[in-house]
């Protein structure tokens, strides 16, 4: 048996350029992902009562039970490489506190069983597994998802008022702007579990930046259209615009979705871009206070456009066009170099894979009615 | 008499025109959100896929090949305006319900791929038996997607206003979505993997 494991090893490897090996593995980013939302999640309880602590555990529960079934429905070997830890605390963290577990248990299956592994498992998903989730439950229990409490006396009590959160209508604001500003930034404001606190999701998004798991182009971009567009509508507040509702946590830790958003820099942009303009649209002109979330899920259903028409030119190259009217132009131009595409190396490797082959299969087009 | 059989049982479940050709999936997304609306879509489904199927095989040695096509749609066309106004006249309500969805029928894949792929080619016994299974492979689908969408959806399973059973916690918190074209998706989907999984339906 171990011979013959080692000379399975020995086998002439044979892969496509370019040859570079992340130095960390899938596990160790979702445990920094991890390690960085435990802040938010901290925050929930301190806010919104021990409740919201049995949230994030069922909700994490039930993805990792989920994605075990799942594997073994589709008779592939089970790896514990976190992902669904990361689904189940965002998604725990974008619902509202006082959300009954049995809900929360419907919508984590969910996020796994139908977005995740029936599209292939991670790497494969075309929408980001929480946001999905969320965007079911909200869907299908209106009452329960819209059930927002103010924050709690004590973290221990079971206590809650119910309240407005500060993007609906009904949201009157008490004291000055500034406390306004400061209530939103510190957390201490109605809201989704995770969301309310930009303070702490701000701290675990630098650890993410600091640690190179994320870079700053999406959710600098994010929330900066945000910003900018609300600066530019007369009669909007951009700071309130930017610090209320999931903005930042959607930005640092949904958008930054290695597998659901684009790959080279440039669609990293115009993915953030067109969230930020969604968010704004949706909140401003839409029927829904707020709209993070079905502009990030928006924007993932756009991923493969983006990262279809952003792939960066490999260098010396010209469209075929052009090389012909320069070759007619002068006759002993250089012939044309090819380079093999730059990739970005975070272990997307699979969805790079994943895109050149849909491509390269080609569907057959069918009429249907 | 044993192939009239064998037509008979191939749309059932081989080649179910929703579950294994995909045909039809408009008229059964959208109007499968109760087992009412998906009893009245397949009855109108089966009445015009049978007649259409016995006239386009009575006529199929004199139709041209050129216009054959245009030939179907205003036989089918005729048959549909009789449901529809049949429907109209005597159940107003679930008329009002399909709405859109019966006149549509006229372009309906199953209909017009029955009669281009089969009756056209067949003769009127075989054509009959032919329509008959694919009609009721058809209503097999819609009535189980349609069960799942209004249990889920809504809690509770009535059948023309007689009400089967209530399931219990669903009735307080439904779950909307599958109520909505979203549900529809998501139900069929569901199904077809599960079909597949289980080997009921052969696996491609």
């Amino acid at each position: 048996m171990s011979s013959e494991k080692g000379s399975e090893q020995k086998k002439l490897m044979v892969s496509p350029a370019p040859h570079l090996h992340a130095k960390r593995s899938t596990r160790k980013i979702m445990f920094l992902v991890c390690l960085a939302l435990l802040l938010p999640t901290t925050g929930g309880v301190y806010y919104f009562g021990i409740y919201t602590l049995f949230v994030v555990l069922v909700s994490v529960v039930t993805c990792v039970l989920t994605e075990f079934a799942a594997k073994m429905l589709r008779k592939r070997e089970f790896v514990m490489d976190g992902s669904a830890v990361v689904t189940g605390m965002l998604l725990a963290l974008v619902l509202p506190p006082r959300i009954p577990l049995w809900a929360v248990v419907i919508g984590a299956a969910f996020s796994i069983a139908i977005v995740k592994e029936a599209f292939g498992g991670l790497g494969y998903n075309i929408f980001n597994p929480a946001l999905a989730g969320r965007a079911f439950l909200s869907v299908s229990f209106a009452g329960p998802m819209t059930n927002w409490i103010a924050p709690v006396s004590s973290p221990m009590g079971m206590d809650s008022v119910t309240t407005a959160t500060p993007l609906s209508e009904s949201f009157v604001n008490t004291g000055s702007t500034h406390e306004l500003y400061l209530d939103l930034f510190l957390g201490d404001i109605g809201g989704c579990i995770g969301e309310t606190s930009v303070l702490l999701i701000l701290i675990g998004g630098i650890i993410l930046l600091a640690t190179g798991v994320i870079k700053w182009r999406i959710p600098g971009v994010f929330i900066g259209t945000v910003f900018l567009l609300t600066w530019l509508i007369p009669g909007e507040d951009p700071i309130f615009h930017i610090l209320a509702g999931g903005l930042f946590l959607g930005a640092f830790f949904m958008a930054t979705d290695y597998v659901t958003a684009p790959l080279t820099d440039r669609g990293q942009f115009i993915f953030a871009a067109g969230a930020g303009v969604l968010v704004v649209m949706i909140r401003l002109y839409g029927s829904m206070p707020e709209g993070v979330a079905y502009s990030i899920l928006l924007m993932n259903a756009f991923t493969p456009l983006i990262d279809r028409y952003a792939r960066p030119k490999p260098y010396g190259y010209a469209p075929p066009e052009k090389l012909e009217a320069k070759e007619e132009g002068n006759k002993d131009d250089k012939p044309k170099e090819e380079r093999p595409e730059q990739k970005e190396s975070k272990g997307e490797k699979t969805k790079g894979e994943n895109l050149e082959q849909k491509e390269s299969k080609g569907e057959k087009p069918r009429m249907r009615s | 008499m044993k192939k009239v059989f064998e037509n008979l049982k191939n749309g059932l479940i081989k080649s179910n025109p929703v579950l294994v050709l995909a045909l039809g999936l408009c008229p059964t997304l959208a109007v499968s959100t109760s087992i009412d609306n998906a009893l009245g879509m397949t009855a109108a489904v089966l009445f015009v896929l049978i007649s259409s199927n016995i006239v386009v095989s009575l006529i199929r040695n004199y139709t041209p090949n050129r216009v054959r096509i245009a030939v179907f749609i205003v036989i089918i066309a005729t048959l549909v305006t009789i449901v529809d106004l049949t429907m109209q006249a005597f159940l107003p309500e679930l008329s009002e319900n399909l709405g859109i969805f019966i006149p549509l029928i006229v372009v309906n894949c199953i209909i017009l791929g029955r009669a281009e792929a089969f009756a056209s080619k067949n003769t009127p016994l075989n054509s009959t038996a032919d329509a008959l299974g694919m009609g009721m492979g058809f209503g097999i689908a819609i009535v189980i997607i349609s069960f799942f969408r209004q249990v889920l959806g809504t809690g509770e399973l009535s059948v023309f206003d007689r009400e089967i059973f209530q399931a219990p916690g669903l009735t307080d918190n439904p779950m909307a979505i599958f109520i909505l074209p979203m549900g529809a998706f998501l139900v069929i989907g569901v199904l077809l993997a599960l079909l597949r999984y289980t080997g009921v339906i052969p696996n491609e």
